[in-house]
């Protein structure tokens, strides 16, 4: 548990690795760009990790300053792409392929290495982000990590192919990594959910899973696309200015309200219910009024997640 | 509005393919609600859903694996004979299945079996869960007591891996590399030929001996099968692109998945392959007549509690025109008439009700 001081930047950044983890369609990349941008704008130096091989992150995170996305706190921001596959292959080529490297795809080794070894490519990819951590470079390097179902595969990776592999660099490897999961001081896992019931009933399982499997240090949940519009009048007082207007009219403004306060009244549910299933700090991004994100939502989201204390803080308990 | 009815009439085999998250499985179980609404008996293959959806479709666990006979409920229309199955599919299972048809003696199957590289290759190789999806699809498509298959496909980032899959497996069982670990036909590793040599040290330097010789006996062991695998995975690959087979892409109203869908649609529309329609879900409702720009001028018109109400119609319409805009480019690149939206409801679908709302939205009952 973070000391009750810290503020809720400050405590998503508190390891030197976050990873972002939550099921497809939750924000996943949105919540890694906010987290990224709030803290470079803290003036910490981060380093984004992207591993789908999407361009998402780095149209998010296009400076919008000049230069080469440093803030001007002195923070400074980077996005690397690691494709498991590249990172495997050259993982082979640096541990003793390179006399036969090129034969290495003609003859599908690397195929039959990832079949018999499962997990070595996410192991593989879990040590360049832990060679990044220990470059001294960055000071948080936050990592948009697979969706949920891979989420525990690819955390479990390390764990798995230590008990497969007894001796050897791929067993170095993967205690390296498991070491630096399973160290609370230097690694955290962030998920992420929507305030609607199947995103929270999963993020929920997804904890404990992780939780048991990995043990791996949970930081705060990250609740996306929170309805935080202004407040609709109750039934009596829209009743009351409706009167004489058109019925058509009425009546779309009527069901409009409905749909929002009932959408509203779920995700309030959804929230409360979580607060309950998961004692996790519980932090709130708000939905934006569009169909995709772009670099300037980005920034208006890192600063509600900068200024967010009082209210993540009165909200608690 | 796509005719999805249509899509359902007339074909045997349809596969809803898209990126993870955007409701795939809810929408394979309206599809398949529909058809046995329309009299057809439709067995829906889910990958992995949320496990309230699996509820509502009886996928308890332990049961799962076998097409399970669903209760459609009051809300089913009089369809007299109609009826919707549902099964998970199970990868190991089917690939071991496989396994036993294709092997020549029990002895062979077991050897198979309990080799621990054949137990990482069934569950967790990387394409064994499309090839072992479009395996079942294949099965289920003989089995008489069903005549349609809905097989949801599992989340990717390219549309071509579910029509690869089984092609690429073949060709794995049959690769260059275990051409080279079968030259020696007994005794292991001390007797290779001297070209597999390096590479075998290699691999052996860096998983391990004891994983190199399990290797080297499920090769062994698989000898001789090869054909037969490759022979299924073509009939297979047959049948997702028979005329019989419908794609329809599944989608959500936002840019980076629309911008996925209609690069899965491109790499259909390169193969010759037809996309019969693309599913919006959570598309916002419409209110009323006019745009948002309306709504916000009456709103500035307006004071009070009035101009509040007139802000929240205002904010919907501003969300639903956004998301037209980031829809057109997918109706550009497989047809505006095959585009078909389904609402965002007011609360989470999760149960057989929600469904039948989401089937009445979509087939035009609401």
């Amino acid at each position: 548990m973070p000391p009750e001081h810290e503020s809720p930047l400050q405590s998503l950044t508190a390891t030197n690795v976050v990873i972002v983890a939550g099921k497809g369609g939750v924000g996943k990349t949105t919540v890694t760009a906010v987290i990224a941008r709030a803290a470079s704008r803290d003036g910490r130096r981060v380093l984004v990790v992207e591993l789908d091989g999407k361009p998402t992150l780095d149209e998010l995170l296009r400076n919008d300053g000049g230069g080469d996305g440093d803030d001007p706190s002195g923070g400074m921001l980077e996005v690397v792409h690691i494709s498991a596959a590249d990172a495997l292959d050259e993982y082979l080529r640096d541990h003793g392929f390179q006399r036969i490297a090129k034969r290495l795809n003609k003859t599908g080794v690397i195929d039959m290495v990832g079949t018999a070894a499962p997990g070595i490519d996410d192991v593989v990819v879990l040590g360049k982000i832990k060679q990044y951590e220990q470059s001294g470079d960055y000071d948080v390097i936050v990592v948009d990590g697979p969706a949920a179902g891979h989420a525990i595969t690819f955390l479990t990776s390390a764990t798995g192919l230590a008990n497969a592999v007894r001796s050897g660099p791929v067993r170095t490897q993967s205690d390296g990594v498991i070491e630096l999961l399973t160290d609370a001081e230097r690694c955290q896992v962030v998920l992420v959910t929507l305030p609607e019931t199947t995103p929270v009933n999963e993020v929920v399982e997804t904890a404990f899973a992780l939780e048991d499997d990995v043990g791996v240090q949970l930081g705060p949940i990250v609740v996306n696309a929170v309805d935080d519009g202004a407040a609709l009048p109750d039934i009596a007082a829209q009743d009351a200015v409706l009167q004489g207007m058109a019925a058509d009219v009425a009546d779309a403004i009527r069901d409009a309200a409905a749909f929002r306060r009932s959408r509203r009244a779920m995700e309030s549910t959804e929230i409360k219910r979580l607060a309950r299933e998961m004692p996790l700090t519980q932090l709130r991004l708000p939905a934006r009024l569009v169909a995709g994100l772009t670099s300037a939502d980005i920034d208006l989201m890192a600063d509600v997640l900068a200024e967010s204390e009082a209210a993540s803080a009165a909200d608690r308990g | 509005m796509a005719d999805i009815g249509a899509v359902i009439d007339n074909s045997s085999v349809i596969v809803c393919c898209g990126s993870g998250g955007v409701g795939k499985t809810t929408t394979a179980a309206v599809l398949g609600l529909e058809a046995a609404r329309l009299g057809r008996r439709a067995v829906v293959v889910t990958i992995d859903p949320a496990r309230r959806l699996a509820d509502a479709l009886g996928l308890v666990d332990g049961l799962a694996a076998e097409p399970q006979r669903i209760e459609l409920g009051p809300r089913a229309g009089d369809a007299p004979n109609g009826e919707l199955w549902a099964m998970m599919l199970d990868t190991a299972t089917t690939f071991d299945g496989l396994v036993v048809r294709h092997a020549s003696d029990p002895d062979q199957v077991e050897r198979i079996l309990t080799n621990p590289l054949y137990r990482n290759m069934a569950g967790a190789m990387s394409g064994t869960q499309e090839y072992m999806a479009a395996e079942t699809l294949h099965t289920l498509h003989g089995d008489d007591r069903f005549d349609l298959v809905i097989v949801d496909t599992p989340p990717s980032r390219n549309a071509l891996d579910f029509l690869e899959a089984p092609g690429v497996l073949a060709r794995f069982l049959d690769h260059r590399a275990f051409k080279l670990l079968m030259l020696p036909t007994k005794g292991g590793l001390r007797v290779l030929g001297a070209a597999a040599q390096p590479i075998l040290k290699a691999i052996g330097r860096v998983v391990g001996s004891d994983v190199l010789a399990d290797a080297v006996a499920f090769f062994q062991a698989f000898a001789g099968m090869e054909s037969g695998f490759r022979d299924r995975a073509d009939e297979v690959v047959a049948l997702i692109r028979a005329p019989e087979t419908a794609f329809v892409i599944v989608a959500s109203p936002r840019h980076d998945t629309i911008s996925e869908a209609v690069w899965f649609a491109e790499q259909l529309v390169d193969q010759q392959v037809d996309i019969s329609a693309a599913i919006i879900n959570r598309a916002q409702p419409a209110f009323g007549e006019g745009t948002a720009a309306d709504a916000r001028a009456a709103a500035k018109a307006a004071t009070g509690e009035l101009a509040a109400l007139w802000d929240n119609v205002a904010d919907l319409r501003t969300l639903r025109e956004a998301e037209h805009e980031v829809i057109s480019p997918l109706g550009d690149a497989v047809g505006h008439d095959r585009v078909a939206l389904l609402p965002l409801l007011d609360s989470d679908v999760h149960d057989l009700d929600g469904l039948h709302t989401i089937a009445d939205h979509l087939f035009g009952r609401s």
